[in-house]
């Protein structure tokens, strides 16, 4: 295959229209006969509904329809989708509208339905709820102790499951034969996704024909279609999602919410065009959040430095519903990635899925993986400095050899392909690791408290596998499928399950397409996020849109030329073995006779003279389900500067080599490793997601939850190496996530490292001043 | 997200929007940029039954002159015109550089120098510096004008010496001459960009290195913004040197309670309180030439 | 409650329109006049993506009345480009892959616009403060930066 398109930094074909205002979100939508709806919410974190009463606000001005959790009891609860086996895994009864108790703060109570928005949020504050405040828990380890609050009677002692499934090695004996063990507990911290764009949804029900149509923010259009269906009765065939627009996700807009449901009970009740977009601080309390583990952490290690065994015990607050994936999170995503880029005998994991009254805690970028690096990079820099050696020093002695790949890694998946050390070498070229070390000598001596942070970071993506998948427990495949259709003027459309919402594969996808069809990427559209248009999908999320979904484009892409090319040795009365195609030319080899990959469209629908028994068109179908998933990897290095009389951390310089193996458009590329790291970045110094005792959201608003600005972020600097992934026949690994898994990390140990003049080693994240403060005032 | 309802005047003049203010009393609430007013009623923690919207009084109490060596600013002046003037750059840099760190750009735009000062959050920038520059504040009622100094305006958690009837129309403050030197620090929330501390400083030497006047203005740390006079004492009469400056500085919350949340607890804002001040004291010092 | 009679110039067209007092300028924009390229990401004038230029200031328009912009003269993101020619800004975050998913591009659109008209000439550090009123999630805003340096250059050369 020539590749025309493949490898460089085409402009992005998606952004015209969202430069112009030309885009169309689903707050855009103005569809005839709309309503607008505003949902009641709890403002306790826990309390018995003693009563509802509707009667002010029904007849408000404008009011449509009031309805309450009463009146949704024939609908079914909101369903979980990965059910961890071996778990005791309880899904435990979601309704869409609370019935009888609310167990977080921004738990539905009632939905409001009036003619504008103003109205509907002027009668919503005429719902007069009665509630008895219960006892309250926020803390994951709190809830699980003798006598805390309980928050569903079903699930005793708020265990929603425990995990223990990943254990490789021999554990027992890596602690015996380990010199010295490490031990320490520390928090992953709740962060709230924050895509600008609110989640919402448009939702219209046609009685007659019986078909509900749902316009939505949704990550995975088809995942919502079918889970959807069961909640609501509809046949799966009844039910349309369209997505416009998508203003971002960062892992929530993937869950199936209460919300959407309750516009379709509505639009269905109703038979009024039901619109629905929730304010922001809705999406602070109500769209699900990411993060919160308490971890305790063993690590058993040689005097050389040899890390031979990690133990983990983790208390996963799952919040107050388990939401569509996280079972999964906090176990598998997060569980398989725990010996990371090290060679690791043996590992082991538990996990206590906790239930307390707070948001529910599902995928956030990253989701599981950044948890995991997290705590290796900060054992690896722990150990280092117990036994002596750099942090660099401590990794080389731990890294897989580039030689070991495929590998197979103690907490039992194998790693696709890997050369850390290359990434680790750029990346100290980069930064001149030796001239910072003397630059930091001497800004202690003037009392300036610099450090740096190594994080060497690999991430399990690319999902994946279905038998693997569903052997732990996914309710689905993860398999992704693409149409290409070719018209008969030799334009394409490309239809994808995957659901890009920024990550550009409008563009991407086009490339790689184009490259295949040998035509000008301005002839290839890509259409997704409607199930009406686009066969079958599982979405966007877990870095697999290009590693999963690009493949099966450039398979169908593929299978449409081997067509094309019978249609065209045929036409030339050549023997298709004779043929060469390149650059959009089917070519009789040594001749000048030849047609062009748009000449062999229009014969193929003309049908005219087409090749016994081959049916007339031009189009085709790819499922591919990857045979493995793909690990990329990288090396980041973060220099940061703490004020010591005021605890404010600076970063300096932000430098990171990425491998996500062969790369399709590398302006995109270092897009989603910016966005990535600021990600990281942000958890690390600025975003915490935090409760009072009784549970009320203390950040429940942009003024408090602090989204990183332009002036809070550095400038980075990238490079990359390609080590390509042998799964796929591009050797394509993930790219979305990878930023947001290394960087926390890197930040950590930079602070660690700018404080250890002070005998600190371990700061808790995120670090605020006040925090880095107390810490140098303790020390 | 959706404001309750009200009902809304755009009076043409001061006469206008004082007769409403008397006529309604408790029920108005006074409009200038909006941006404090307008979040708090979109999320209906705010809402009154008459909006008067100060739009049209712009011409008039827009400015900023310069009077006998006095500088005199209208209170409908926004944030960003106070940033960008160079005579309060010059003469009052405190003021100016307090307007650039406030909020953002867009907020900067519309937000004024008189709303922010009457509406007296105890984040907000401006106090800070108009107590540093011992500004005067004219207050317009029924009566007639009232001048009142900054440090009898200020009255802690959003409230003021300014009476239900009344109308901040301007901010006096005298130019600082020769010897004299200010400075407005502060340490931004990271979300919200509003001050956890906030200190503005104004010294002036006697050309000698000795101190003859420090006013120093704190924002941020307690319920009201407050003047630090246990520092401003401290230093005056002092030679001015590293360490006199963090003698004085130990005094910023003396008599103070600080705020106490979880972003920056008690402890901490003292301590904020405390470098900050040296901070803009260093500062301000070197502004005055020595 | 009564209306109130406006009038607004938005993108060089006229509209006279009868408004509740308490609409804001956004959802005049967007639900009104049908220009929703001005989006609502926030309820607390925090993320900027309602920005749009009032008599030629960047403002945030989820906090401002409808009846406060009476009279004055509006752009918004539908009004940048002319003719079909995209405006130097438009170019630069095209050109830089200054925008992911689009959502917050027309308020950063804006107040780039209002910045490199104040300062033609920006630093990196001059440019991440003038959009300190703009949130985005997507890029980490090393590409929005490069982007107003894109636009900043194209700018001076159709100046020079």
């Amino acid at each position: 295959m020539a590749t025309k398109f493949f490898g460089t930094p085409v402009k992005r074909r998606e952004d015209r229209r969202l430069l112009t205002g030309g885009s169309q979100y689903t707050d855009d939508l103005q569809l005839t006969g709309m309503v607008h709806a505003a949902i009641v919410r709890s403002p306790h974190a826990h309390a018995r509904i003693r009563s509802v009463d509707v009667e002010a606000a029904r007849s408000a001005p404008g009011v449509v329809a009031v309805f309450t959790g009463k009146d949704m009891e024939g609908v079914a609860g909101i369903p979980t989708a990965w059910l961890i086996p071996d778990s005791d895994l309880k899904t435990t009864d979601h309704p869409a509208l609370a019935r009888d108790r609310v167990r977080y703060v921004g738990d539905g109570v009632a939905v409001v339905l009036a003619e504008d928005r103003y109205q509907a949020e002027d009668a919503a504050q005429l719902v007069q709820v009665d509630y008895e405040i219960l006892d309250a828990v926020a803390d994951q380890v709190k809830a699980v102790e003798e006598g805390a609050p309980q928050v569903h009677d079903d699930a005793p002692g708020n265990r929603c499951f425990l995990f223990n499934t990943i254990q490789g090695g021999d554990l027992d004996q890596a602690f015996e034969d380990a010199d010295d063990v490490l031990s320490f507990r520390t928090t992953n911290h709740r962060m709230i996704p924050s895509a600008i764009e609110p989640r919402g949804c448009v939702a219209q029900y046609n009685a007659a024909s019986g078909e509900l149509t749902l316009r939505m923010t949704s990550q995975n259009p088809h995942i919502h279609r079918l889970l959807l269906s069961i909640v609501l009765g509809v046949p799966e065939h009844k039910v349309r999602i369209v997505t416009p627009e998508i203003g971002g996700g960062f892992g929530s807009k993937i869950a199936v919410y209460a919300d959407e449901a309750v516009m379709a009970f509505c639009a269905m009740q109703t038979g009024r065009t039901v619109k629905w977009v929730e304010t922001r601080r809705e999406n602070f309390q109500c769209t699900t959040h990411g993060r919160d583990h308490v971890t305790d952490v063993e690590a058993a290690y040689t005097n050389e430095g040899k890390i031979l065994g990690l133990r983990f015990k983790t208390w996963a607050n799952m919040g107050a519903y388990v939401s569509t994936a996280a079972p999964g999170v906090p176990t598998w995503l997060y569980g398989l990635m725990l010996s990371g880029v090290y060679d690791v005998p043996a590992v082991g994991l538990e996990v206590v899925g906790v239930f307390t009254h707070t948001t529910p805690v599902d995928a956030c970028r990253g989701a599981g993986r950044p948890e995991a690096t997290y705590l290796l990079e900060r054992i690896v820099d722990l150990v280092a400095q117990r036994v002596g050696l750099d942090p660099v020093e401590i990794r080389r002695l731990n890294f897989i050899g580039k030689e070991k790949f495929p590998h197979a890694v103690a907490p039992g998946v194998i790693y696709d392909s890997g050369d850390y050390d290359a990434a680790l070498d750029r990346l100290l070229e980069m930064v001149d690791y030796e001239a910072f070390r003397s630059e930091q000598a001497e800004a202690r001596e003037q009392g300036r408290y610099l450090g740096i942070g190594l994080s060497t970071y690999v991430e399990i993506c690319g999902l994946g596998p279905s038998s693997i998948v569903g052997s732990t427990g996914f309710q689905g495949g993860l398999w992704e499928s693409s149409v290409v259709r070719v018209h008969p003027t030799g334009k394409v459309t490309v239809m994808t399950g995957a659901n890009p919402h920024g990550q550009g594969e409008e563009t991407t996808f086009a490339q790689v397409v184009g490259d295949v069809l040998g035509v000008d990427i301005d002839d290839v559209e890509l259409v997704h996020g409607d199930t009406d248009l686009v066969p079958m999908g599982m979405g966007t999320y877990g870095s697999r849109a290009t590693a999963v979904g690009g493949i099966a484009a450039f398979k169908a892409a593929q299978k449409v030329v081997e067509k094309a090319s019978k249609i065209a040795a045929h036409q030339l009365e050549a023997r298709e073995e004779d043929l060469e195609f390149e650059d959009g030319r089917f070519q009789v080899k040594g001749t000048d006779q030849g047609m062009s990959f748009q000449d062999v469209a229009l014969q193929a629908y003309l049908a005219w003279n087409l090749p016994q028994g081959l049916e007339p068109g031009l189009e085709a179908q790819s499922f591919y389900d990857p045979s493995n998933f793909v690990f990329p990897f990288g090396a980041h290095a973060c220099i940061v500067e703490v004020d010591a009389e005021t605890g404010q951390t600076d970063i300096v310089r932000y430098v990171a080599v990425d491998d996500c193996g062969e790369v399709i458009n590398p302006l995109i590329v270092d897009g989603q490793i910016h966005g990535g790291i600021a990600f990281g970045v942000a958890q690390a110094l600025y975003e915490h997601a935090q409760y009072d005792e009784s549970g009320q959201l203390l950040t429940g608003s942009m003024m408090d939850y602090a989204v990183p600005k332009p002036g809070q972020m550095p400038s980075f600097e990238l490079d990359r190496t390609v080590t390509p992934s042998p799964v796929n026949p591009l050797g394509l690994k993930g790219i979305g996530e990878a930023g947001s898994i290394g960087s926390t990390a890197a930040v950590a140990n930079a602070v660690a490292d700018a404080l250890s003049p002070f005998g600190i080693d371990h700061v808790e994240m995120p670090f605020t001043p006040q925090r880095v403060w107390q810490a140098i005032q303790q020390a | 997200m959706f404001p309750g309802e009200f009902e809304y005047h755009a009076p043409e003049t001061i006469e206008e929007a004082l007769d409403l203010l008397s006529r309604h009393g408790s029920d108005a609430k006074l409009l200038a940029g909006g941006h404090s007013l307008i979040p708090m009623m979109k999320l209906r923690l705010a809402s009154s039954q008459h909006l008067v919207d100060l739009k049209n009084l712009k011409s008039s109490l827009s400015y900023i002159r310069e009077e006998n060596g006095d500088l005199a600013i209208g209170a409908l002046t926004t944030h960003t015109e106070v940033e960008v003037s160079e005579s309060l750059q010059q003469k009052a840099a405190p003021l100016a550089e307090a307007a650039g760190l406030i909020g953002d750009v867009q907020v900067r735009n519309m937000g004024t120098l008189g709303g922010s000062l009457a509406h007296a959050d105890p984040a907000a920038d401006q106090p800070a510096p108009a107590l540093a520059l011992e500004a005067q504040l004219v207050a317009q009622g029924p009566g007639g004008r009232r001048t009142i100094p900054a440090d009898q305006f200020f009255f802690g958690f959003f409230a003021t010496a300014l009476q239900q009837d009344e109308l901040l129309v301007e901010v006096r403050v005298a130019g600082l001459g020769a010897n004299s030197g200010g400075a407005y620090l502060k340490v931004p929330h990271p979300a919200s960009g509003y001050a956890v501390c906030g200190v503005a400083a104004v010294v002036e030497t006697d050309g000698g290195g000795n101190c003859v006047k420090c006013r120093v203005g704190v924002t941020g740390i307690s319920d009201g913004a407050y003047r630090a006079t246990g520092v401003e004492s401290a230093l005056e009469g002092s030679a001015i040197s590293a360490d006199a400056i963090a003698a004085a500085s130990a005094h910023a919350t003396d008599g103070v309670e600080p705020l106490d949340d979880y972003f920056a607890g008690a402890d901490y804002r003292r301590a904020l309180a405390a470098t900050y001040v040296k901070r803009a004291l260093t500062t301000a010092s070197e502004r005055a030439g020595g | 409650m009564a209306q109130v009679s406006i009038e607004v110039r938005v993108n060089g067209s006229t509209y006279r329109k009868e408004v509740e007092p308490r609409l804001l300028l956004v959802h005049l924009l967007r639900d009104v006049l049908g220009l929703t390229g001005t989006h609502v990401g926030c309820d607390t004038s925090s993320c900027g993506a309602c920005t749009v230029l009032l008599g030629g200031l960047a403002v945030k328009s989820c906090t401002l009345l409808a009846v406060q912009a009476d009279g004055a003269e509006i752009t918004t993101v539908e009004g940048l480009a002319t003719n079909g020619d995209l405006h130097a800004v438009q170019e630069g975050f095209w050109e830089e892959h200054g925008l992911q998913c689009g959502f917050c591009t027309p308020g950063f659109l804006m107040a780039t616009v209002q910045l490199l008209e104040r300062n033609p000439d920006p630093g990196d550090a001059e440019i991440r403060h003038a959009l300190e009123g703009n949130l985005c999630r997507c890029t980490g805003y090393q590409h929005i930066v490069n982007a107003v340096q894109n636009a900043a250059g194209k700018l001076r050369e159709a100046a020079s």
